[in-house]
């Protein structure tokens, strides 16, 4: 069984990103990338469902500027067999990059797409289940466990007030959660195995999608800042001025 | 054009976060319909049509939308979203894991978390974790969008008198089946709707240790939350945690006990009308946007707090 690990080059998440000064968005030249870490989930989940002999191939694609191959090596280097760069310069927005997936999906026929649920540099949350909806295939988003079999995949999901599972028919779709694993360290030798194993490029024109952005950015700016208060001397003021000044017990 | 809202629901009750998400409705413009998708669902239909400002509500009752299957869902709504011109969801669990399936099905962009309505087609929606807020405007003919609950005031749950109209229920997909639920069982009131939270960190130290909220929290009648970190850290259930990542809240009172508040906690509270802060780091970031702050060791601090209410 084929698994696709769709993956994103985003801004590391140890960055406070900075709002450039004509609002025109955020400043990330010079700034750290790494892989988008619910993909980092989704890379490892599939490395362990091949691992364990559920799963034959894992397939890592990502969709963007060329540098993102960077990140392909990752996938590569935590346990990926081959991988695919749909390389563009162009601004990708979820539904474009759900239609390349899907034209990739088509190419590869996996049976099992995992990816994360979120990047966390547009913080979206919208790939994975629009990807399912082209492709006309069940989803489980927010995975915290994934069961595979031979016909089937039962998934257990975070939803608000505790978990939910649900057994989807394949070839199916699924978005990773926080909790589903903990991704391993990268170790050197599996860096230089990584260098050696097949990365193909491609291009939106190629596989005859139009990623034109669907949503204009008019200005970014600084969230409303909240300003510190005052630090209390002991509990006994504390209580005193929750109840007599800010009235909220 | 009507604007359409899904209800959040559990074929029982209809969920607070529909109300804010109506407010949000209102704020564009237009005939306010809700959609009730379920199964044996005809109370929170009449709940719906209570809502202020509703004109009217979509029943569309069958066992194929049960259990919220994001693959009926969508396609319940899609059977109805050719008369609307913006087509609203929660952002909740729920509203997350449908709304995109409907927005691709019609070729459109999803404008996801939006915090406000600058104009029809034009929102403000956080990015980069709450580190940037960004205005967006959707050039496509539908805008499907997921509201931040809490950004939005809910509208009254009671007060209009709307219409109930029948909708067919669409057939099962045949490729998603519910298996089972596993409801955390609390007298708490839930996190999101909370006037009072009370959130342990890592400083807790233990998941043992985390249990000594419990006393503080029953006093201040405050659901339960938590850091990533001491999610992460096993001390919390992952359905507590408060962040970017996790629950946005904004209640009347936040209670941080043993929070440093990193960045991606922070973009999950920091809209909350009083946060209090108890930390033994004076240089804990989490000082920075509390309007009370006390350094203190919690250990002593929470007991004796819980003593004093």
């Amino acid at each position: 069984m084929k698994v696709l690990v769709p993956v994103k080059r985003v801004v590391d998440y140890n960055v406070k990103v900075r709002v450039k000064s004509d609002q025109s968005g955020v400043d990330i030249a010079n700034v750290k990338m790494s892989m988008n870490p619910f993909d980092e989930i989704a890379v490892e989940e599939a490395t362990r469902l091949k691992e364990s002999g559920a799963a034959s191939e894992v397939v890592a694609v990502s969709c963007g500027v060329a540098q993102s191959q960077e990140t392909l090596r990752t996938a590569l280097a935590i346990g990926a067999d081959r991988a695919t760069l749909v390389q563009t310069d162009a601004e990708l927005q979820p539904l474009a990059v759900a239609k390349l997936l899907k034209a990739v999906v088509d190419k590869e026929q996996p049976q099992l797409v995992i990816l994360g649920k979120q990047a966390i540099d547009d913080d979206s949350n919208q790939t994975g289940q629009m990807l399912a909806a082209l492709l006309d295939w069940p989803q489980a988003t927010f995975a915290s466990k994934v069961e595979l079999s031979a016909d089937s995949v039962s998934v257990t999901r975070e939803v608000d007030g505790g978990l939910e599972t649900v057994k989807l028919t394949l070839p199916a779709v699924i978005t990773t959660d926080l909790r589903l694993n903990e991704p391993r360290y990268v170790t050197l030798p599996n860096i230089m195995k990584a260098k050696k194993k097949t990365l193909e490029t491609l291009t939106p024109e190629e596989l005859g999608v139009d990623v034109a952005p669907r949503i204009k950015t008019i200005k970014v700016s600084e969230p409303p800042a909240r300003s510190a208060g005052v630090i209390v001397p002991d509990v006994a003021t504390l209580v005193e001025k929750l109840k007599n000044e800010a009235k909220v017990i | 054009m009507s604007i359409l809202v899904i209800a959040e629901h559990d074929n029982q009750q209809l969920k607070a976060a529909t109300l804010n998400t109506v407010a949000a409705a209102q704020k564009i413009g237009g005939d306010v319909h809700v959609l009730v998708a379920g199964h044996q669902a005809r109370a929170v239909a009449e709940q719906a049509a209570q809502v202020q400002g509703v004109a009217k509500v979509l029943l569309a009752d069958g066992p194929s939308l049960a259990d919220g299957l994001a693959e009926n869902v969508a396609a319940q709504v899609l059977a109805v979203a050719s008369s609307y011109g913006h087509i609203l969801f929660p952002a909740t669990a729920s509203g997350k894991n449908v709304a995109p399936r409907v927005a691709a099905k019609l070729d459109v962009a999803q404008v996801s978390d939006i915090l406000s309505v600058e104009s029809p087609d034009t929102f403000t929606r956080p990015i980069y974790a709450g580190n940037a807020i960004a205005t967006v405007q959707s050039g496509d003919a539908v805008k499907v969008i997921t509201v931040r609950t809490t950004s939005f005031d809910a509208v009254a749950a009671q007060g209009g008198s709307a219409a109930i109209e029948e909708q067919a229920a669409v057939a099962d997909s045949g490729r998603s089946a519910f298996v089972s639920r596993e409801v955390a069982k609390s007298d708490r009131p839930e996190l999101a709707g909370a006037t009072v939270v009370v959130s342990g960190g890592r400083g807790l130290g233990s998941a043992e240790n985390f249990k000594m909220l419990d006393g503080l929290a029953d006093k201040l009648g405050a659901a339960l939350g938590a850091s990533r970190a001491a999610v992460d850290a096993g001390y919390a259930p992952n359905d507590w945690q408060v962040g970017q990542t996790g629950k946005i809240v904004a209640p009347q009172l936040y209670v941080a006990v043993g929070i440093s508040g990193a960045i991606q906690h922070l973009a999950g509270m920091k809209d909350s009308k009083v946060i209090v802060a108890i930390n033994k780091d004076p240089e804990a970031p989490i000082f920075g946007v509390a309007d009370y702050g006390l350094v203190a060791d919690l250990f002593e601090a929470v007991p004796e707090l819980e003593k004093a209410l």
